[in-house]
């Protein structure tokens, strides 16, 4: 008998012990929103995972909105946006928000052209039209005076763009309601825009599936992230900058736009149109948004430490993977803004 | 029953009054399949109030002219729904010709005596296997395999009747036929398992006399049994019909989600399912409103057409027990 109330005892003892959390539990972080960075977001999550000792990640990639507003609900620890957070949805916050940039993309002009290998050059004064529906044959004489010695096809252009509501929408219109007044006049700047009333305008659910209508049409041409367009193999298009200067992506034209950014107190910052020679127009950051006053504190402490990692070993993989690496000052600041967090 | 059998039931040892557990477990069953049941249509009713519920504001905001307008625009709190239900309505009726008629064909030749009887039922199977075939699966297939197996007819019907305004745009890709075409394969099993569920139920009789008085094997089928079966088989379109309005991954996938009135089968187009399916997970409180408006519109016309179809099932089924 005695020897059982000491087995239960010490089983006591033992839930007692694993409940304050000791040194061997098990740690769950819950995030959810973009789908933009999610590839690099699940790699991390997992490396990381695997390199502390049982903190478990779960994201799920449900769109920007959606994660916002399972962060203002409190569903989630933390939450990822490409849209970054509106002032009012700030305020929604109680406890208070930090939005951290913690990767960047490029946004590429991916296109199918059979029979052509050479990347197709676009300028900046084309491929706002073309994305108007007013350029509608390939062998417009706009796009071949940019392209000489490419025999382009007299084939329509079918313009793919998201279904779905998005911050690769948002960013790309963005930029093209910077570059075109008639962008900015007609279908303006959001995460859904109204496209031009046409039957060579199709749209596709999420990144994969534009990429994949893309690659079933001849003729085709879409905006997709950047590294669903190198995985799938797709050609993109080298995008004239504002220096008149034509770039492709994955080249560190990306990183070259991000550092000519300046970086604003609350870290809300979008690179519309950058003015350097090397520079990529089409580039984003992407957020993770965490409380500032978190209420748990250990789990404050796992965030804190998994983007700690994020910030270091993370970013050596973004270039790999697609993405862009944050250039040093910003990852000076997003490192001190994480001692805020508590 | 005759008297011998009540003396064998009243001599073996079961006939004795139920024991309470019995009773009780009895009793039991009853009332969890009577709750059951309720649940059932409880939940129906709270699914309808709830989305009615949040699509009121909408309702209230936009009235009849949600359902003719054409723009979508939640930058603008604009919203319309009109080319969405032309293409719900348009997409469901055409996979609806088509798999009705192969639907019915392959109806009658699964009951009209083509084929030994294991055959029947092997082909029966198959032909319901593809109903198990997930919707994201179609919608993949129909990228990969449908769409560039349909682009050379496509161009062709283009290039030589474009005059025709089916055929008045070139296929961009994701299309209404495309998708349509993906649908009907989608309700076929449907159509053809009721189908062939009213063919049977035609009376031998009647085909004994058919046969009876020389008639070939053809006219038998065409002059009197689908006639017979007509009103069933009617019923069997509508509920074909039924599923397809509300079909969505396959044709958020398929279908080109642009918002296009057009006849053109070519020509991209939108659905409500689709656009309910794409717009939710980003949506705003103003637009998850609209959202939900259509949604509630979605409902009415399912609905309608359900009914529609199973009330003339059941009444067909009535008149040839009569």
């Amino acid at each position: 008998m005695r020897q059982i109330h000491k087995l239960l005892l010490f089983l006591l003892a033992c839930g007692a012990v694993a409940s304050c959390g000791g040194p061997g539990e098990q740690m769950r972080l819950t995030g959810s929103g973009a789908s933009f960075p999610y590839p690099i977001y699940s790699t991390w999550f997992k490396n990381y995972s695997r390199a502390s000792d049982g903190v478990i990640i779960d994201y799920q990639a449900k769109g920007s909105g959606a994660g916002i507003r399972d962060f203002i609900n409190r569903t989630v620890d933390f939450a990822g946006s490409d849209a970054a957070m509106t002032d009012e949805e700030m305020a929604e916050v109680d406890g208070g928000v930090i939005l951290l940039p913690i990767t960047a993309g490029e946004i590429v002009v991916a296109y199918n052209l059979p029979g052509i290998s050479t990347p197709l050059r676009l300028p900046r004064a084309v491929y706002p039209d073309i994305f108007l529906a007013r350029i509608t044959r390939w062998n417009d004489p706009a796009i071949a005076a940019a392209n000489p010695g490419i025999d382009l096809p007299d084939l329509p252009i079918t313009v793919v763009r998201r279904a779905d509501s998005s911050g690769t929408t948002y960013v790309f219109s963005k930029h093209l309601a910077a570059i075109s007044a008639s962008w900015r006049d007609g279908p303006g700047v959001g995460k859904t825009v109204v496209w031009a009333d046409t039957d060579k305008i199709v749209a596709a659910p999420k990144n994969d599936g534009v990429t994949a209508t893309i690659k079933q049409t001849p003729g085709a041409i879409g905006y997709i992230e950047h590294g669903y367009a190198k995985f799938a193999d797709v050609p993109m298009a080298a995008l004239e900058n504002r220096q008149g200067v034509f770039v492709v992506p994955g080249s560190g034209g990306g990183r070259a736009a991000l550092q000519s950014a300046e970086l604003p107190d609350d870290m809300r910052v979008w690179v519309t149109d950058p003015d350097t020679a090397d520079a990529y127009p089409i580039v984003t950051y992407t957020w993770l948004l965490v409380r500032r006053e978190h209420g748990d504190s250990g789990k404050a402490q796992a965030l804190v430490d998994l983007l700690e990692y994020c910030l270091t070993e993370g970013q050596q993989i973004a270039e790999d993977m697609g993405y862009v690496p944050l250039p040093v000052h910003v990852v000076t600041r997003v490192r001190a803004a994480l001692a805020a967090i508590r | 029953m005759s008297d011998s059998t009540s003396d064998d039931v009243a001599a073996a040892p079961v006939a004795r009054p139920p024991s309470t557990l019995e009773r009780l477990s009895n009793r039991g069953f009853t009332g969890a399949t009577r709750v059951l049941t309720w649940g059932v249509v409880v939940l129906a009713g709270y699914i309808v109030w709830e989305i009615g519920g949040h699509a009121l504001p909408a309702i209230r905001e936009y009235g009849v002219g949600f359902l003719t307008g054409t723009e979508w625009n939640p930058n603008r709190g604009e919203f319309g729904i009109l080319p969405q239900i032309w293409g719900t309505v348009y997409s469901s009726l055409l996979a609806l010709l088509m798999a009705g008629f192969v639907g019915l064909t392959i109806a009658i030749f699964l009951t009209q005596g083509f084929l030994p009887r294991s055959l029947e039922t092997t082909f029966r199977y198959i032909v319901e296997l593809l109903a198990a075939v997930p919707s994201v699966v179609y919608g993949l297939w129909g990228i990969h395999v449908v769409i560039p197996m349909l682009r050379p007819v496509a161009d062709w019907l283009h290039a030589e009747l474009s005059w025709i305004p089916f055929f008045s745009t070139t296929l961009s890709g994701p299309g209404m036929f495309p998708a349509a075409l993906v649908l009907a394969i989608m309700i076929l099993p449907t159509v053809a398992a009721v189908s062939q569920d009213a063919l049977r139920a035609v009376p031998h009789k009647m085909k004994e006399a058919v046969y009876g008085i020389g008639a070939t094997r053809w006219e038998a089928i065409v002059k009197v049994i689908v006639p017979a079966a007509a009103t069933s088989i009617f019923g069997a379109m509508v509920l074909g019909l039924g599923r397809a309005l509300g079909e969505t991954m396959a044709l958020a996938m398929l279908v080109g989600n642009s918002n296009q009135i057009t006849l053109s089968l070519f020509s991209p187009a939108n659905t409500l399912a689709a656009a309910l399916a794409l717009n939710f997970p980003e949506a705003g409180r103003i637009e998850a409103q609209a959202l939900m408006y259509s949604a509630v519109v979605l409902l009415a016309i399912t609905l309608i057409v359900n009914v529609i179809g199973a009330a003339i099932v059941t009444r067909a089924a009535k008149r040839l027990e009569a």
